[in-house]
């Protein structure tokens, strides 16, 4: 949704606090409201203190892999007199998830002090922000905030005064789904084609530029002045279910649902309540078939699954997905999930970047066995085949793309075979016309 | 011994250097592990994912062209998990690949159907669709990419960026829709973008020169050195019925690595010229008369013996046996011998150190300089017509140089084409061209290196080397040796600069023998 809903009282308000509050974008507005003050108190602090307190807070990649985000900062070299760089990830491509984009239209500064502390903590004096290039009003408003920053000394060369450098670039994607890919990224910042590199070298060894080098998603980065300001027992504090899933997190919720849109709730809160209470729940007379929970590279969640489901890391992996994203793909019993599949398949066949063969030629094929599925002229072998395909392009290129078009074919011929079996056994009319 | 590590590959333990690759240590175990995208001349990408092998406690296969191996490692190229996934990229490449095997070049010599018959699936089933669609694109003044039958490995892409530094090709569009881009302004007219043909591992990119010419399995392979200047890159001449038809690089790590030039590819076709001299001539009053060996050899034993001061002017392409011989026959007189230097422009390959098209275009100066060719051209030429006797060594000889062989109290040309400007010569002896015999050149890094008979000589044309040797031997009763290794070794014994090695000592990647004196210092 292009307009934040007001908060419901169930969800637990940190980084969307000012959502939909036009005077928070600039940037009196923002030290209005305690902006930057957890920048200048880490700029007093020792950068491996401010890695501590990351680390003891229990944040974790909000990017979708969920690493944890102190122990990442602790991987960069010290002592190396070699240039380090963050970058932070706001290529926000996956479907059905758009947080970032949100919290950029909303609270660029809540972006850029986090960017600034965390190129402090890392040793780093320039930050390249990489916003995806469909973002066209994030990528306005985070262009006159970062204006402003440099104007009010909260960047530049002499960091409020300290002394200390922090630059930060912007950076705008072209529009590949690729680019979200840390060292896609990376390559495509340098003015390179946007391609996966092989790793090892990690991004901390050799990244950017071949310097060392931190990715860190955007609500990441959001998350850590408010650690600082409040203290990361009060974030660790924030826990409803496993204690390794620590703060808030926004939910993009979107799909068959009342009222679509982020959510911002703690860590194992219920699948259940947030769909049918905070997003409103399904349309009058329909229930709710599915929910693909992390972005669309996870597998599908069937009904029974996504209301056990707690959501934070580890609660959507006991329920057989995983949080990656945490865009909510919800679908009611009008959904056809062969054609969902297909339709994420195609995605991911336009997307690839034709590095691995099994990526380049598997995700078109496999468009095209369901495609044809689709045409009402599968065969009953195609699912053995899909399975077969799918196996060989799980785990054996050099970036995810290729297991993130399998994952859902995978678990939608597991979990949904009967609707497989409809189109198969010519019960169901062809989704698509035949040619 | 710590530098090593020990691992075991498909059941052969065999310890490697620290950082050795998975498949650089499967060579070593005698493992040959599939590849498409790794080359060991180019940086690795790991994009083809045929080299993925098991790794045993690792959780994913992994790709062996960038995995360095870890000590205690047990590695399976041929298990049924590592055989499965190369099977399903071979099944994956092929399932755009047209399979036009019958009209392609590269069939008999095609890394994808050699992998594909070795294991890859005996049906398809990628069913009824259309297979991706390009038309075939003008590369270059000698290449032709056949997008369809790309595989998209990128080894063209990363030749041109990497070493030749003339980033022109690209991966253009994404996912199944891709191939190989150039840029719209340059076509591949490097000076070594030839390379790229023998790079693609299909038929992708393919030579115009060699376009339908022959089919792989019917070509007969002779391991060569280039005759084309002084570097002595590492050639492979392919013959076909006693013609040559192509010339490929031969790995050679020290010289070339993988690579010659585009023109000492394509400067091949004067092995084949039929315009030869087949027979022994003799100046017979005022006339030359086809003569046998016999007669030929006594003719030049006499006129040698009786010459003392003697010229010879020989060819910079003449082998280091030949020009040593041709010598020998002088060493009874005074002698101005020299080599003719055809000159050209250097053309380096920016990302191999020390490999380039160079200057001098002939490519055994320094077997010559070994030999005792100390006059200039200039001093020999000039020396001529005042000598006893003038012996020209195959030397191109031009209508000025004629002119001043005319003038010379007698002559004998050793050569390999029939022309009319060595006509006046009072012998002419058939020999064979580099193609046709056994040899060696001295390259300008002092390294002595072999090449082989390829082709057989035409009449009765033999080596310099037993022309000169039979002649020394009637003269002086020298022996004379019977095959050009026992003329390598007379030669290697006698001539410090080879330092006393034999055709054993030099290998298929000879040895540098006067490092000294190397084309650097030239």
């Amino acid at each position: 949704m292009g307009f934040p809903h007001p908060n419901h009282p169930k969800e637990t308000i940190v980084l969307s606090q000012y959502f939909g509050d036009a005077d928070a974008r600039t940037y009196a507005g923002w030290v209005k409201r305690g902006g930057y003050e957890a920048l200048k108190k880490a700029l007093g602090m020792a950068p491996e203190a401010i890695v501590e307190e990351i680390k003891a807070s229990g944040l974790r990649g909000r990017g979708g892999a969920g690493f944890p985000t102190g122990l990442k900062w602790s991987f960069m070299p010290k002592g190396d007199h070699k240039p380090h760089y963050l970058v932070c990830n706001a290529d926000e491509s996956e479907p059905g998830t758009f947080k970032d984009r949100e919290l950029m239209r909303w609270t660029p500064h809540q972006l850029i002090e986090g960017c600034a502390i965390g190129a402090y903590a890392i040793g780093a004096e320039r930050c390249y922000i990489y916003i995806r290039g469909e973002f066209t009003e994030p990528w306005r408003v985070m262009t006159k905030a970062v204006e402003e920053a440099y104007t009010n000394g909260a960047l530049g060369a002499n960091v409020f005064g300290t002394g200390k450098r922090i630059d930060i670039v912007l950076h705008r994607g072209a529009g590949a789904y690729i680019c979200g890919e840390e060292t896609a990224m990376m390559n495509s910042i340098e003015g390179r084609r946007g391609n996966p590199r092989i790793k090892p070298p990690f991004p901390a060894v050799a990244g950017l530029f071949g310097m060392p080098t931190t990715i860190n998603n955007v609500e990441t980065l959001t998350a850590v002045s408010h650690i600082l300001n409040r203290g990361a027992a009060w974030y660790k504090g924030l826990c409803l279910s496993s204690p390794k899933s620590t703060g808030t997190k926004l939910f993009s919720v979107c799909g068959h649902i009342m009222k679509p849109g982020n959510y911002e709730v703690t860590m194992g809160f219920p699948m259940k309540s947030l769909i049918h209470d905070l997003a409103g729940g399904m349309r009058p007379g329909r229930r709710l078939k599915a929910v693909i929970p992390g972005g669309s590279s996870v597998p599908i969640m069937n009904a029974v699954e996504a209301e056990a489901a707690l959501c934070d890391y580890e609660g959507i992996v006991a329920q057989g997905s995983m949080l990656g994203s945490a865009g909510f793909i919800v679908m009611d019993d009008s959904a056809d999930i062969v054609y969902e599949i297909y339709r994420l398949a195609k995605f991911y066949a336009h997307e690839s970047c034709a590095q691995c063969t099994q990526c380049r030629e598997g995700t078109a094929w496999t468009t095209k066995i369901l495609e044809r599925i689709l045409k009402g002229q599968g065969k009953r072998e195609d699912l053995d085949l899909l399975l077969d395909l799918s196996e060989q392009m799980t785990g054996k290129t050099i970036c995810v793309l290729s297991d993130s078009c399998a994952t859902p074919i995978v678990s939608g011929i597991k979990k949904f075979p009967e609707e497989f079996d409809a189109y198969l056994s010519r019960a169901k009319a062809p989704a698509l016309a035949a040619v | 011994m710590s530098d090593l590590v020990n691992v075991t590959i498909d059941g052969v333990a065999v310890a490697v250097p620290k950082g050795t690759t998975i498949i650089e240590a499967a060579k070593q175990a005698g493992v040959l592990v599939p590849h498409y995208c790794y080359h060991p001349s180019l940086p690795s990408p790991a994009v083809c994912r045929m080299c993925l092998v098991d790794v045993e406690k690792a959780p994913k296969l992994l790709p062996a062209c960038v995995t360095t191996v870890a000590e205690g490692n047990v590695i399976n190229v041929n298990n049924e998990k590592s055989k499965k996934a190369r099977e399903s990229v071979l099944e994956f490449l092929l399932i755009n690949h047209p399979l036009d095997c019958p009209i392609c070049d590269q069939a008999g010599e095609c890394e994808l159907q050699d992998y594909v018959f070795q294991e890859g699936r005996a049906n398809t089933r990628y069913g009824d669709y259309a297979k991706r669609f390009n038309p075939v694109e003008d590369f270059g003044p000698d290449v032709l990419y056949v997008a369809n039958r790309c595989i998209l490995c990128t080894r063209c892409v990363r030749f041109m960026e990497s070493v030749a530094d003339e980033p022109v090709l690209n991966v253009s569009e994404r996912g199944d829709r891709a191939f190989i881009g150039i840029d719209p302004d340059h076509l591949l007219t490097h000076p070594w973008s030839g390379n790229v043909v023998d790079l693609c591992p299909v038929g992708s990119l393919i030579s115009k020169d060699f376009l339908h010419k022959a089919r792989a399995w019917d070509l007969d392979k002779t391991a060569s050195i280039c005759p084309g200047c002084t570097q002595g890159c590492n050639t492979m001449i392919d013959t076909r019925d006693d013609i040559v038809v192509r010339l490929r690089p031969r790995a050679n790590l020290e010289v070339n690595r993988h690579f010659i030039c585009d023109t000492g590819r394509a400067d091949y076709r004067w092995m084949n010229r039929g315009d030869r001299i087949e027979a022994p001539l003799v100046r017979e009053g005022g006339k030359l008369i086809p003569t046998d060996w016999d007669h030929a050899l006594a003719r030049l034993a006499e006129l040698t013996r009786g010459a003392r001061s003697i010229v010879i002017l020989a060819s910079g392409r003449a082998s280091t046996e030949s020009l040593g011989f041709v010598r020998r026959l002088a060493d009874h007189g005074t002698v101005t011998a020299a080599v003719k230097v055809p000159l050209g422009t250097e053309a380096p390959l920016a990302g191999v150190p020390n490999l380039a098209l160079r200057k001098e275009r002939a490519p055994n100066l320094d077997g010559a300089r070994l030999a005792g060719y100390a006059a200039t051209w200039a001093g020999a030429l000039a020396a001529a017509p005042g000598a006893d006797l003038v012996l020209v060594l195959d030397a191109d000889i031009d209508d000025a140089e004629a002119a001043t062989l005319a003038r010379a109290r007698s002559a004998v040309v050793i050569g390999t084409v029939d022309d009319d400007r060595i006509h006046c010569a009072n012998l002419l002896l058939p020999t064979t061209n580099m193609a046709e015999e056994n040899g060696t050149y001295v390259n300008r890094d002092g390294r002595v290196q072999r090449y082989y008979q390829a082709k057989a000589a035409p009449g009765m044309a033999r080596p310099a080397w037993w022309i000169a040797a039979e002649a020394g031997h009637l003269a002086t009763g020298a022996s004379a040796p019977k095959t050009a290794a026992a003329a390598f070794a007379t030669l290697s014994s006698s001539m410090p600069g080879l330092g006393g090695l034999t055709y054993a000592d030099l290998g298929h990647t000879g040895r540098v023998v006067s490092p000294a004196t190397t084309g650097a210092a030239r």
